[in-house]
């Protein structure tokens, strides 16, 4: 599909390696997100990001208000959780929540009344350290998907001369409608968002970057960033070629600005910094309001859901709960999984909380989900041309077959993967070569921590 | 409910399967075997027949000894078979021809492992067992057209043959007008003796150039293979451009690059190590046609070079997204 591109939007700067080209099946696209009656019962993990899970600051018994921060950690990778709706503290106990692990959550019975706590009020920010504050009581996690604690992310490394902001839209995950919608519905908060960012760090520009196969977001967003001129062009649109993994944190770099992150290295190495565009839009609300991350839109969709939707939705709803406001199931679910279908999890139970981080909950029916035959490797190679990071999975196969020598593994790239699923995707031979991927790495972390 | 399917990610999958590859290539080699029928007569059918027939046989066979789960359906045996007898002569008895398939499939391929473990093409080196073993056999080749009866001569020699008793030293051009040689259009065509499979470049290059479109093999192996078979040749005949175009199209040149050379399990996984593979098999084939006594040498390039495989895959793994050479990361510090 070729598409026209309006004026003073910009190409990618390089060509991204590698890729799949994966069915968009984002039928949920035109679907305005619309919020839900919260749920009866939320039950909030003490763990919704990467890094150290928080302790509970609320027993059993407890009244909260929505708003309330019912978790933190002194620890500095985190983020603080809060209740998404007031009512009664029911239970403090390890629950299974997505992916498997189970971890200390919160239950709050919801009273109906939907009380905000009088401390949330918009935060007093002189400098970028008092901003940096702001954004860590916020709550807020990277919202496309990986949970990285905002503020954290913005902390750059001592000396470390950040000039890119990259604010990513691609969204590049089948299905997934949120960012999109985000990018029509909340077009001035992301604008506003980059506006504070821009006011307690030099960047020198901004680039708002969304895949092609978007030119409504784009046509919008950049008819807004091209009339803020009082800072000159800073902000531009860059639309991406639709490919996955374009959204995957190195891959946008390099196609936005030319630069390569290297194994090891972090984004601000090579001068920039990606914040999903959920994010930099609630961080517009976020210093207006003093609201935290307490709710976030997800898209439910897949052949077994009646109605697919975007829905706002409280931290904490059983996916359960969600699956009902999209009309329920049309038919029998073989599987069912949160986050997008080349990276997500598939979930044991409905019953499983949602989270911050949760951009997607997806149920599908049997057919489409059909396991291919795995047959032997045929050594053709497919996996190495589509990996993103330039790895080539039938050799990790090969070797993890064999001598399983760590230090090999390691040698040939392994903590390089960020298992985007792409050799997966194109084997053949119907391969777990991921599964091996996250082996390999298995082994190489066991030889680090030696 | 009933109970959830639960597996890692990605949850969904390519439509890309190992016997659509397959099939993809047994498409591929249709246009030359309707080509094979018409030089060389039903009896090219008959020999491509009995090879498929006894390498899924073969194959079924060899699982069921080893208690393995049966492969017929891969269609690989299907592809051996077809590519074993294109590398035959039209007139080969069919026991022969048995005899080389159960080589290809019991030995090469199923005692190594199956398919994607061999180290060695199968067909190819089903070829070279036959030509060691039968070498009478192996190269009297039937006359094209010869079964139309419109022919005098029942079985011919290959140009290649002819071509090899010419003396580079001297004026190749006259001593190319003295042979008997078909001309460039019979060669194009395929209306010269040869292998049943080997002869019609035309429709190689189609099968290949369908295989391209298709994603199934990258244009690597075959351009570097015949680049480097065309560059020598020029130079070992100082630069005569139709002493290049027969020795491109006479052979199995065509056959080898196209079709066996990119063999996945037995050639490199990295591009620069598929060009690698490439040039080496063209050396290898230059070597052999210009140097040793036996006229043709793709059969026996492309094994060695599948031998050499492992080598070339070590040094050409390709290095991760943004890595830096140590020395260079000093450098930089």
């Amino acid at each position: 599909m070729k598409i026209k591109l309006p004026e003073g939007v910009r190409k990618p700067a390089a060509r991204a390696r590698g890729g799949v080209a994966v069915p968009h099946k984002k039928g949920t696209a035109d679907s305005p997100v619309r919020r839900i009656e919260p749920p009866a019962q939320v039950v909030i993990p003490m763990l919704q990001h990467i890094g150290a899970p928080c302790e509970p600051l609320v027993k059993v018994g407890d009244t909260v208000k929505a708003g309330q921060k019912i978790g933190d950690t002194a620890a500095f990778l985190s983020a603080p959780v809060h209740a998404s709706v007031s009512g009664v503290v029911k239970a403090v106990a390890p629950v299974v929540t997505v992916g498997g692990r189970r971890i200390v959550s919160v239950t709050i019975e919801n009273d109906g009344k939907m009380e905000y706590d009088p401390e949330n009020r918009p935060p007093h920010i002189q400098n970028r350290e008092d901003f940096l504050h702001a954004v860590r009581e916020s709550g807020l996690v990277g919202l496309g998907g990986a949970g990285f604690p905002a503020h954290a992310k913005l902390r750059f490394p001592e000396g470390a001369k950040v000039d890119t902001l990259i604010v990513n839209a691609a969204e590049c995950e089948p299905y997934l409608t949120t960012d999109y919608r985000e990018c029509i519905e909340n077009s001035w908060d992301i604008i506003g968002g980059i506006y504070s960012l821009l006011e307690f760090f030099d960047f020198q520009q901004v680039i708002i970057a969304v895949e092609d196969n978007k030119p409504e977001a784009i046509e919008v967003l950049n008819r807004i960033a091209s009339s803020k001129q009082d800072i000159g062009d800073k902000i531009q649109l860059m639309a991406l070629k639709s490919k996955y993994p374009q959204g995957a944190e190195k891959v946008m770099i390099q196609t936005v600005t030319g630069r390569r992150v290297g194994p090891g290295k972090l984004p601000s190495d090579v001068g920039c910094v990606v914040m999903n565009v959920g994010s930099v839009a609630f961080l517009a609300r976020y210093l207006k309001t003093g609201r935290p991350l307490i709710s976030r839109t997800i898209t439910c969709a897949g052949s077994a859901i009646r109605e697919p939707a975007n829905l706002r939705v409280p931290v904490g709803i059983p996916a359960s709960a969600v699956i009902d406001a999209c009309g329920g199931f049309s038919e029998e679910p073989y599987k069912l999984v949160v986050g997008g279908p080349m990276m997500g999890f598939a979930l044991y139970d409905a019953a499983v909380p949602l989270t911050k981080q949760n951009n997607a909950l997806l149920a599908f029916a049997g057919n489409e989900m059909a396991i291919k035959k795995e047959r032997a490797c045929i050594r053709c190679g497919r996996c190495a041309a589509v990996c993103p990071m330039n790895l080539s999975p039938v050799f990790f196969a090969e070797k993890l077959k064999k001598s399983r020598d760590a230090l090999e593994l390691q040698k040939l790239g392994a903590m390089v993967c960020m298992e985007c699923g792409s050799c997966s995707y194109v084997c053949p031979a119907g391969k777990p070569l991921v599964q091996n991927m996250r082996e390999a790495k298995e082994l190489v972390r066991g030889l680090e921590n030696k | 409910m009933k109970k959830l399917m639960v597996t890692a990610s990605p949850h969904v999958k390519s439509g890309d399967t190992v016997t659509g590859i397959m099939l993809d290539v047994i498409i591929a080699l249709i246009p030359a075997l309707i080509a094979a029928i018409r030089i060389f007569g039903p009896r090219a059918l008959l020999v491509v027949v009995v090879s498929v027939a006894s390498c899924v046989l073969t194959e079924y066979i060899s699982r069921k000894i080893m208690k393995r789960e049966n492969t017929i359906g891969d269609l690989s045996a299907v592809v051996t078979g077809i590519l074993l007898a294109y590398n035959l002569p039209a007139n080969i008895p069919l026991w022969m021809v048995v005899f080389g398939a159960v080589a290809a499939i019991a030995v090469v391929k199923q005692m190594f492992g199956g398919l994607g473990q061999n180290f060695v093409n199968p067909a190819i080196t089903g070829r070279i067992v036959l030509l060691v073993s039968f070498s009478t056999a192996m190269t009297t080749f039937p006359a094209p057209l010869a079964w139309t009866g419109s022919t005098d001569a029942l079985t011919t020699a290959t140009p290649l043959a002819a071509l090899s008793q010419i003396d580079l030293g001297g004026d190749i051009a006259a001593q190319m007008a003295s042979a008997s040689l078909p001309t460039l259009p019979q060669l194009f065509f395929g209306f010269i003796g040869g292998s049943l499979g080997e002869v019609c470049t035309v429709a190689l290059l189609i099968g290949g150039l369908y295989l391209w479109a298709r994603r199934v093999i990258s244009p690597a192996i075959p351009l570097s293979f015949i680049g480097t078979v065309a560059l020598i040749m020029l130079i070992a005949s100082k630069g005569n451009l139709t002493f290049m175009l027969y020795e491109l199209m006479s052979g199995g040149l065509i056959l080898g690059a196209v079709f066996m050379a990119t063999d996945y399990a037995t050639g490199p996984v990295s591009r620069s190590g598929k060009i690698l593979f490439g040039i080496g098999c063209g050396i290898l084939t230059a070597v052999i046609r210009l140097f040793s006594n036996l006229p043709e040498g793709v059969s026996y390039a492309i094994m060695i070079m599948n031998i050499v495989t492992p080598l070339i895959d070590k040094i050409t793994t390709p290095k991760p997204f943004g890595y830096v050479k140590e020395k260079k990361q000093k450098e930089a510090a």
